[in-house]
């Protein structure tokens, strides 16, 4: 009996037309895509994306180089190297990130006492010569000045659930 | 206090302890876990900070482990809810006070105020009022302080006052406003003082040059000896990135106990100094060009076989090296079949080598300096030269030892002593009429010396002091030893030591001051430690009598010898100066032809015996910098390129294990039999130069440690006289003085100083800018400049 039912089912296409009565729904229904560049996806406050180095309002960085991003991070890759700076306080001389060993965890950000360290929603970034996987001090501080706003707000945003 | 045993009871489990000792002393031995911020196994005990508290049965209050005695059948609770309720509550009222600055604080990671608050501490604090704030004190370049996170335990006070021997620290005010510091604004200047950075339970106290460098958790430890003073350390090098970034000590109850001084800390600085030689260089028509090892090599070889008479070679070799460099060297040159072999560059007075058929040492354990009950230190400030044996000696002291002292300066000694002050050429009149009080019966030469010497009241108690008491000792430190007449002053001390029963010590001055003499890299020994059957020149006659050929290990001309402008010129006259240094120095420079990069302590494996003739071995921490290379590896290369038979070491532990075999049954021995022929040489006439190589400028390692520099014990180059000395040469309102001596000269800072006796001035060694002045004993004259 089985055999026979197989038998027409497969004479007649049943599955195929099955099949595509989903892709006629979906045919005349809303379209949901993102036309990635010219549109881009809604981000999370949440969303770990490239690094970046913060200041406070009165522009002094906030990093005073306690390293606990560095011993926090799984992937090892972040080196810090600090020296007290002219006025005696604690500072980084050195502060970089490999994205390569980067996974993202956003364990840095947790970890940081003075929300100094973050991840921001940056996710378009891309490398075309060897070292630009590394984000020096520089480019992290540059990176957070630029976005100060947006990762101020975000921060806030999350601020009850921290 | 009896030695009998009780039975306590501890958390249910039944422990031995000795009658009187203190509770939290059984528990620590039984491995029972008692929060603890103020008690140190090493320091008395104040039982101020109220963590230990515990539970005993029958007491009605809870009980500071460190201070309640065992008694028999105590029932005590440690973690019961009671125990845990008193320590939480005590735990609340230290966090009121200390700031929640971990993240900026150099103790986080380390601190025992952190790991206690994780057990013991709540996440929410109860208190709302303003916390306390407290000045930071500048005390020195080698401690930074943030007295706002003390907790007022008082172990630094407490060390000062019981250990370092000197009261810097002190707590002033009551409760809420109790401040520690050093009472009026000044620097901490023992040369202990680094320890208290290592007992400070919060980082209040922490080490300056190591400030903000590295976290607790990122350092690696590697055990290691320090190669500064004869006693060997025993230190951890705490390493990040191949790079040593601290130093701290390792107990070692026999030796160093828990404690290191300040240059074994903060040396370190030293090995990154930016004139390290990173590669073999060769001087060509007076240039330094930087070549290939394989070149260098070839030179240095090429140079030596050049000089045909090989008795025209010299060796001098540093105490500071490693017993294997050191053997290696001389085993070169005794192979060469050159004799000239000497690292006792600081001695002044050869002429008792033919009788020292042992090697030199310190004369006992070091531990049995503890128990001694007279000492007679002659010509030795040992505070400032070695600070882990005169604390050891000050333990004596303070049990009721007494000491006695013959030196050109005033010691400042930190318990009671009998000191006699007396000029350089009294010293040998001085230890005479002890001598003569004791009834030493000399002869020859010493006899007249002793016979005409005057007994007065120092020489009568010092000989009855040493005679009377079991365990006594007559010291000979590094002044007497760069003394021009140290030999009178051994027989002296020999005879004396054989009459009153007491220990004759040559404190040996260097890491491997011991170590050279066992490994033969001396003239009048061979290695193995016995009498050489050929008497090469001593470190002296080598630069008196110009040698055509000089090999250096591991020095710098003009600061590391007993007679620094004698040390250049005969350097420079050579025709072939082959140099194994870590450094590059103009005085290195000018006076040599090649220089080999070599590595330093914590870069190679190497053994150091120490004062007691105890080997301790230790490996290489960190890969060397650039293209340096370990000396034992340069060494050996040279005595292949040189023919010589039984260089094929591929390891430094061959080395070590041939030496052993050659030091089989050798023993380490002082007393000599008395020499017949001397004379003293150093005439009383004048004004008498005297002086020591400063704490912090005896090898190129030291000299080169910033932080140390900057301290008080660092020395200056100046002239130091006594105000009543300053008048009679008309200098009591000058500000600079010309010093002439043997035709040398230098212009130089004078500073009054009523330490020194009269006649005398005192100008150190070791230092860059008296290196062009020769020896330290001797005429000198000083004039207006």
């Amino acid at each position: 009996m089985k055999v026979l039912t197989n038998y027409f089912k497969s004479l007649f296409l049943l599955e195929l037309f099955r099949g595509l009565s989903v892709t006629g729904r979906y045919l005349f229904r809303k379209k949901f895509t993102v036309m990635y560049p010219e549109e881009k996806a809604p981000v999370s406050p949440r969303f770990r994306g490239l690094h970046a180095l913060r200041r406070y309002p009165s522009g002094e960085e906030r990093c005073i180089a306690c390293k606990l991003c560095e011993a926090t991070c799984p992937a090892l890759a972040i080196t810090i190297e600090a020296e007290p700076r002219d006025d005696g306080s604690r500072r980084t001389t050195r502060y970089d990130i490999d994205l390569f060993k980067c996974i993202y965890c956003g364990y840095c950000q947790e970890a940081c006492p003075v929300d100094a360290i973050v991840e921001t929603r940056i996710y378009e970034y891309h490398f075309e010569n060897r070292g630009e996987n590394i984000m020096t001090k520089e480019k992290l501080l540059a990176v957070g000045d630029k976005h100060e706003a947006q990762l101020a707000a975000d921060i806030e945003a999350q601020a009850n659930y921290r | 206090m009896t030695d009998s045993t009780v039975t306590i009871e501890v958390d249910g489990r039944e422990l031995q302890a000795k009658a009187g000792a203190m509770l939290i002393e059984v528990t620590d031995a039984a491995g029972i876990r008692i929060p603890r911020f103020c008690y140190h196994k090493k320091l008395s005990i104040s039982a101020n900070c109220r963590m230990c508290l515990v539970e005993v049965e029958k007491v009605p209050k809870p009980l500071p482990a460190c201070a309640t005695p065992v008694n028999e059948g105590m029932k005590v609770y440690t973690h019961s809810p009671r125990a845990l309720a008193a320590q939480k509550g005590t735990m609340e009222f230290l966090l009121i006070n200390h700031p929640l600055d971990c993240p900026i604080c150099d103790q986080g990671g380390e601190c025992e105020l952190q790991d206690v608050a994780i057990g013991y501490g709540q996440d929410v604090s109860r208190y709302n009022e303003g916390k306390r704030v407290v000045a930071d004190k500048n005390i020195g370049p080698l401690i930074a302080t943030d007295m706002t996170r003390c907790i007022h335990c008082t172990r630094c006070v407490r060390f000062g006052d019981e250990i370092a021997g000197i009261r810097e620290m002190g707590s002033t005010g009551r409760g809420e406003h109790t401040v520690i510091g050093t009472y009026i604004e000044k620097s901490i200047d023992s040369e202990l003082s680094g320890n208290i950075i290592d007992l400070c339970p919060v980082g209040a106290l922490t080490s300056k040059p190591f400030r903000f460098n590295a976290r607790a958790w990122e350092l690696t430890q590697v055990e290691a000896v320090a190669p500064h003073d004869s006693l060997g350390s025993n230190v951890n090098l705490h390493l990040r990135n191949n790079k040593v970034m601290r130093v701290h000590p390792r107990d070692n109850e026999s030796i160093n106990e828990s404690w290191i001084s300040d240059r074994d800390r903060f040396s370190y600085e030293g090995l990154y100094s930016s004139d390290r030689l990173t590669v073999p260089m060769i001087k060509k028509s007076g240039e330094w060009k930087e070549v290939s090892w394989e070149m260098a090599l070839e030179m240095a070889a090429a140079s030596f076989s050049e000089i045909k008479e090989p008795d025209q070679l010299g060796a001098l070799l540093s105490p500071t090296a490693t017993l294997e460099e050191l053997y290696l060297a001389q085993k070169l040159m005794r192979g060469l079949g050159c004799d000239n072999i000497d690292s006792r560059l600081r001695q002044g007075d050869f002429r008792t080598d033919a009788n020292q058929t042992h090697a030199n040492w310190l004369g006992m354990k070091i531990s049995e300096v503890d128990t001694l009950n007279a000492a007679l230190v002659v010509g030795g400030n040992l505070r400032k030269e070695q600070p882990i044996l005169a604390h050891r000696l000050r333990k004596a002291a303070l049990a009721g030892a007494s000491v006695h002292t013959i030196s050109p300066l005033q010691l400042e000694l930190n318990y009671k002593s009998q000191q006699s002050l007396c000029t350089p050429a009294e010293m040998v009149e001085r230890l005479a009429a002890v001598a003569k009080a004791a009834g030493v019966k000399a002869s020859g030469s010493v006899a007249n010396i002793v016979n005409s010497a005057a007994i007065d009241e120092f020489a009568k108690n010092t000989a009855e002091a040493l005679k009377r008491s079991d365990s006594s000792v007559v010291m000979l430190g590094a002044l007497a030893q760069s003394h021009p007449d140290y030999s009178l002053l051994y027989a002296l001390a020999s005879g004396l030591a054989d009459v009153s029963g007491a220990r004759l010590s040559i404190v040996p001055s260097a890491a491997n001051t011991v170590g050279a003499q066992l490994a033969g890299a001396v003239p009048h020994l061979q290695a193995g430690g016995k009498t050489a059957d050929r008497n090469g020149l001593d470190a002296l006659s080598m630069l008196k009598l110009p040698r055509k050929g000089y090999l250096l290990l591991g020095v710098e001309p003009g600061m590391d010898f007993w007679n620094g402008a004698l040390s250049q010129s005969a350097l420079q006259s050579a025709d072939t100066v082959v140099a194994l240094s870590a450094y590059r120095s103009p005085e290195l420079e000018a006076c040599t032809d090649i220089l080999l990069p070599i590595a330093l302590y914590t870069e190679t494996s190497g053994t150091y015996v120490n004062a007691e003739g105890n080997w301790q071995q230790c490996r290489g921490a960190v890969k060397p910098q650039g293209e340096v290379r370990p000396a034992w590896k340069v060494l050996r290369v040279l005595g292949n390129l040189m023919n010589q038979q039984g260089f094929e070491y591929t390891d430094p532990q061959q080395i070590n294990d041939e030496l052993r075999t050659l030091c089989d049954g050798a023993s380490l021995y002082n007393n000599i039999t008395e020499p017949t022929s001397l004379e003293p040489t150093l005439s009383a006439d004048g004004l008498q130069r005297a002086g020591d190589t400063p704490l912090y400028a005896t090898d190129p390692l030291v000299r080169r440690a910033k932080a140390l520099q900057l301290t008080k014990d660092a020395g200056n180059a100046a002239i130091r006289l006594h105000p009543q000395e300053a008048i009679r040469q008309g200098l009591e309102s000058a500000q600079n003085a010309l010093i002439k001596q043997n035709g040398y000269q230098a212009n130089l800072p004078l500073a009054l100083d009523e330490s020194i006796p009269e006649g005398c001035v005192w100008i150190s060694t070791g230092l860059r800018d008296t290196s062009m002045l020769g020896q330290p004993f001797g005429e000198v004259t000083v004039e207006k400049a």
